[in-house]
């Protein structure tokens, strides 16, 4: 990798596309939220400890300055960077480890495996650029891939922030647990903070008994959905924690109907989630869409807007593409 | 029963060196084992009779010493150690590598008393023991005599190729991890080898260094013990060639 503390200057909204999604002001992203939580939970649990492969690091000198030994800065080494939280988590610590999602999840997957999963550790992993969020940096910096890698291992819990105030509630909650969490925080943003439950789909829009229709709108998903399928008889769930996967509530939006239709919207690898969705639907007949970043390379630079409107993932592509398959 | 009196207790009780080729021996049925099979035996066994404060009473005690075994594979010699010290059941020892044993080709933490790290890939010991001992260093764990738990790992020379280990040496040196130290068996596994020598190799990133010949007791004893305040230590045990 060759960039270091980049801070994506294309993500800020145009006047042009007032309905597409609308990432908040730069000061104010899921990223910046996280470095001041993060160095509030510093000062406030001395089991917590932040290891950083340069990434962020400016944004941590008042906490390395106040708590040496609990900021851990490794320099541009991701291996050692999942290793050493291993072993903050060996000694007893609550390691939060942070960088971009390419360099946290992809580069050094056989640590996480091996490191964090087989030796049965608890760590919570915090990535930021998401899929599409810094285009004209270009692929090297995308990681649309995060979430379904992940899913290849057992016991991770997985969160899609889709506002900044839904990614405190669930860094606090994370860094307050044991277990094995992955925070996933994207520049992309709705409008409005959730009043999410960690674990537990929400029900944001009702359709009615007959339709059967379920939409599910992933993290920074559901302000497209939302516009995408207004005036549609579908009901719209919305997960900002996609694993474990809340099987029961897409059971209980489908319940009505003889064939149950699924779209699913998410922000990374369209159709991660495919599997966990038919899993709960295993005994009923069901038809699935799994709608989100292609896996083919777009290879192109530009805006998130820009990219979200070549992933489909913009409020009008998303009606065309929902109400064609229903 | 602090960590210093248990590993007392246990040192009474336990087995010897010269138990270590029987023990050895219920795992595998060789009565001779090849160079490459024994080359951990002896630097184990300085370690664990000598040095580290550990024992099975004050296996999860905070305060205990840490030894990761990073280069996991072809464990029998630390099997054995462990069994000799107490850790271990040696009635488990036969049934090393089968369904039900506890006992793999490579070792599994949450299945073998003792043991810290689950390991076998090459290149996760020395990283996760850099994570150890800033995590005990944070947790600020020192004994009552004032001394600070330390931690051990152990590699193979050829495990040496693999980059995360460069990525732990390059910053352990930087951050002054004094409490790490690293064992190097070096049997001159490594495809393309060290020129200049390991030794060098973690002199230059602010380690530490001393090279003994791996069989000799008092000169693996000696070098465990050196060191400086500040910097992280690594001792590179010369055995025989890997055949």
């Amino acid at each position: 990798m060759t960039t270091s503390t980049v801070q994506p200057a294309t993500v800020r909204p145009t006047a042009a596309r007032p309905t597409a999604a609308r990432p908040a002001a730069a000061d104010e992203d899921a990223r910046s939220r996280f470095y001041r939580v993060a160095a509030e939970l510093l000062d406030e649990d001395p089991r917590i400890a932040v290891v950083l492969a340069d990434i962020g690091a400016d944004r941590f000198a008042r906490s390395a300055r106040a708590h040496p030994d609990r900021v851990v800065n490794v320099g541009i080494r991701e291996q050692l960077l999942v290793g050493v939280t291993s072993g903050l988590a060996l000694a007893g610590m609550r390691p939060l480890a942070h960088t971009f999602g390419s360099f946290l999840v992809e580069r050094p997957f056989e640590q996480i495996k091996l490191d964090l999963n087989h030796q049965g550790l608890g760590a919570v992993l915090v990535s930021a650029l998401g899929s599409y969020d810094w285009p004209a940096g270009g692929r090297t910096h995308m990681s649309p891939g995060d979430v379904a890698l992940l899913d290849t291992l057992p016991d991770w819990t997985v969160h899609v922030p889709g506002h900044p105030d839904e990614a405190e509630l669930l860094l606090r909650h994370a860094a307050a647990g044991e277990g094995l969490v992955y925070l996933r925080l994207s520049a992309q943003t709705n409008s409005t903070a959730q009043p999410v439950a960690p674990g537990r789909f929400l029900t944001v829009r009702q359709g009615t008994a007959e339709s059967g229709t379920v939409v599910l709108a992933v993290g920074p998903m559901l302000d497209n959905v939302l516009a995408a399928t207004d005036n549609l008889d579908v009901t719209v769930l919305y997960a900002a924690t996609v694993r474990p996967f809340d099987g029961a509530a897409l059971r209980a939006g489908t319940a009505g109907a003889g064939v149950a239709d699924v779209v699913l919207v998410e922000p990374y690898l369209a159709g991660t989630s495919v599997p966990f969705a038919a899993e709960a639907l295993a005994d009923r007949p069901h038809r699935l869409l799994g709608l989100g970043v292609p896996r083919a390379e777009l290879r192109r630079y530009g805006t998130m807007e820009e990219h979200i409107e070549a992933h489909g993932l913009d409020p009008a592509s998303l009606r065309a593409r929902i109400s064609g398959w229903l | 029963m602090t960590v210093a009196e248990a590993s007392d207790q246990a040192q009474s009780d336990a087995l010897g060196y010269a138990d270590l080729t029987r023990l050895m021996s219920l795992m595998t049925g060789d009565e001779k084992h090849t160079a490459a099979a024994t080359s951990t035996l002896d630097a184990l066994w300085v370690l664990y009779d000598r040095v580290l404060r550990v024992s099975p009473q004050t296996a999860d005690h905070p305060d205990r010493d840490r030894f990761l075994l990073s280069k996991g594979h072809g464990p029998m010699a630390y099997y054995a150690v462990l069994a000799a010290k107490g850790f271990l059941d040696p009635a488990v020892l036969p049934g090393f590598g089968g369904y039900d044993s506890p006992l793999g080709h490579h070792p599994d933490r949450l299945l073998v008393p003792g043991v810290e790290i689950g390991s076998g890939s090459l290149g996760h010991g020395l990283p996760i023991a850099v994570g150890t001992a800033l995590g005990l260093r944070a947790r600020q764990r020192i004994r009552p005599d004032g001394s600070r738990p330390a931690v051990w790992v152990l590699i193979g020379d050829a495990e040496l190729d693999e980059g995360s280990n460069h990525e732990a040496i390059a910053f352990a040196g930087a951050a002054g991890v004094e409490e790490l130290r690293a064992v190097v068996i070096d049997n001159q596994s490594a495809t393309h080898g060290w020129p200049g020598g390991i030794e060098s190799r973690f002199r230059a990133a602010g380690w530490t260094a001393e090279t003994v010949y791996g069989r000799d007791h008092g000169a693996l004893l000696r070098a465990y013990r050196g060191g400086r305040p500040g910097s992280p230590h690594a001792v590179i045990a010369v055995v025989e060639p890997k055949d």
